[in-house]
């Protein structure tokens, strides 16, 4: 199939960036969407322009890595993929596909259609761990009686694979779905109990601050989000955040 | 408390608090303006409790008018921070295909039910107190002294078909502003019940009967005064 690409260009964070048109010919329906994006690096390096920078690791959904804001969805307009994962047979011959990069001001450009995300990682770093002794005597952690239920919402949550769709989906950029994850991880097993308070409150204060939004509760992160992370986890660390606000 | 109030989910929980209250009040102000389609006298009863039980006057309205103010304040801090955090904006977004519009025009909703709201306080409440705390007259009759006016007040104001078309369309964005609203609360106090299919039907109910309720009333006394 050939393709009209508009593809956000943006040199570096300082830059103002624009919008740029690009033609492919010649795209196999059955190639993933950054193969494509490969496609049209190459065509670019043969022609002598500066290839379109966008980010990728694993080409399988796990890693978190790759993003784009395709056609106003982010991920693309299927459903439960990551954007390695979007195949062309979703598109049709003589498309035009609209490729930007994530919008938030927590996520700034840092070139083209690659984000800095750290702000993620501060996230968790502020809170997003259970702090266990590794003396040499550790408990296995399988001696500690969970039930399946519990075992299996956690397992979800942890599922998340912080890519930052719903931050981009959010009509506010707010990372709740995210963060709700990561509380939710730990809430819902005994190991996350002993640092539950702290862990909230600290999470939350840092998402604050790093200037994501407030939910409005529209559940376009959870329809957008490639792992399907339930917004009951936004419910979770919202009750879990009064829980420790009465606590103290 | 301020503390609390400078967190997202501080100020997601107080929004959704008034919005509890907000919502009670909806019910118990249909329920004494939907006698106004059936019993004048009782409407009219009901009026002068309301217009003058100290507990009433004293009481619930201030924290009324603390929530309606606190709602729409907060409404408006949030939006603010939202736009400050959405940074660039996409040069394409297809908003539709992952949520609703009610959900995502919560703010336009809210402006037009503000905008009621005050043309209410012009129409009602501004003369209520007018009456009763300026000229000191806490009867709540007409100057003949034999009956109550406020049914006649309420029948006095629908005359007019521009008012009575704006009262519907702000009845109509009202229930917009619920149709999501009254889950919203639910999930930002970490309820799950608001993700429950049987709390969604009571959402969808409640959003359409109550600003129903209204319309039927202002159309009912706008056709027969």
């Amino acid at each position: 199939m050939n393709l009209t690409l508009k593809i956000w260009r943006q040199k570096d964070s300082n830059a103002k960036g624009q919008m740029v048109d690009y033609k492919v010919t010649d795209i196999s329906e059955h190639m993933s969407f950054l193969e494509m994006m490969d496609v049209l690096n190459e065509q670019l390096v043969n022609t002598g322009e500066e290839p379109v920078a966008f980010d990728h690791d694993c080409r399988e959904g796990i890693c978190g890595m790759c993003s784009l804001y395709i056609n106003g969805e982010a991920h693309g307009p299927d459903r439960g993929v990551t954007t390695c994962q979007l195949h062309m047979r979703m598109f049709k011959d003589g498309d035009t596909i609209t490729i930007e990069p994530w919008r938030a001001a927590a996520f700034p450009v840092i070139k083209d259609l690659v984000v800095d995300r750290t702000s993620f990682e501060r996230i968790q770093q502020a809170g997003g761990y259970i702090s266990v002794n590794t003396s040499g005597n550790t408990q296995d952690a399988n001696a500690i009686p969970i039930s399946k239920h519990a075992a299996d919402e956690a397992m979800d949550a942890a599922t998340c694979i912080g890519c930052g769709a719903c931050v981009a989906t959010c009509k506010n950029s707010s990372a709740m779905l995210f963060v709700g994850a990561k509380v939710s991880q730990y809430a819902l097993l005994p190991q996350g109990q002993v640092e539950a308070t702290d862990r909230v409150m600290n999470m939350v204060k840092q998402m604050d601050l790093e200037g994501f939004g407030n939910c409005t509760n529209t559940g376009a992160c959870e329809i957008e989000c490639p792992k399907g992370i339930s917004l009951e986890n936004i419910a979770r660390m919202n009750r879990e955040f009064l829980k420790a606000t009465i606590k103290g | 408390m301020s503390g609390f109030l400078k967190s997202s989910i501080g100020r997601k929980v107080a929004m959704a608090l008034s919005a509890f209250f907000l919502m009670f009040f909806l019910i118990i102000h249909l329920a004494v303006n939907i006698t106004s389609l059936f019993s004048p006298d009782l409407f009219n009863e009901l009026s002068h409790f309301m217009g003058t039980n100290p507990l009433v006057q004293l009481a619930l309205q201030p924290v009324l008018i603390f929530g309606v103010v606190f709602h729409f304040v907060m409404g408006f801090v949030l939006e603010l921070k939202n736009r400050k955090a959405i940074g660039v904006k996409y040069a394409q977004n297809n908003g539709a295909a992952n949520s609703t519009w009610m959900s995502r025009n919560m703010i336009i909703s809210g402006v037009v039910v503000l905008a009621f709201i005050l043309l209410h306080f012009i129409d009602f409440w501004i003369p209520e107190l007018n009456v009763k705390y300026i000229h000191g007259d806490m009867s709540g009759l007409l100057p003949d002294g034999e009956s109550y006016r406020y049914f006649e007040e309420l029948q006095h104001k629908f005359v007019s078909p521009i008012r009575v078309g704006a009262y519907v369309i702000a009845f109509v964005l009202l229930g917009l502003h619920l149709a999501h609203g009254f889950t919203s609360a639910f999930q930002s106090m970490g309820a799950t019940a608001g993700r429950k299919k049987t709390m969604q039907q009571i959402g969808k109910a409640y959003s359409v009967i109550i600003p129903l309720g209204f319309i039927i009333i202002a159309l009912f006394h706008h056709f027969n005064h």
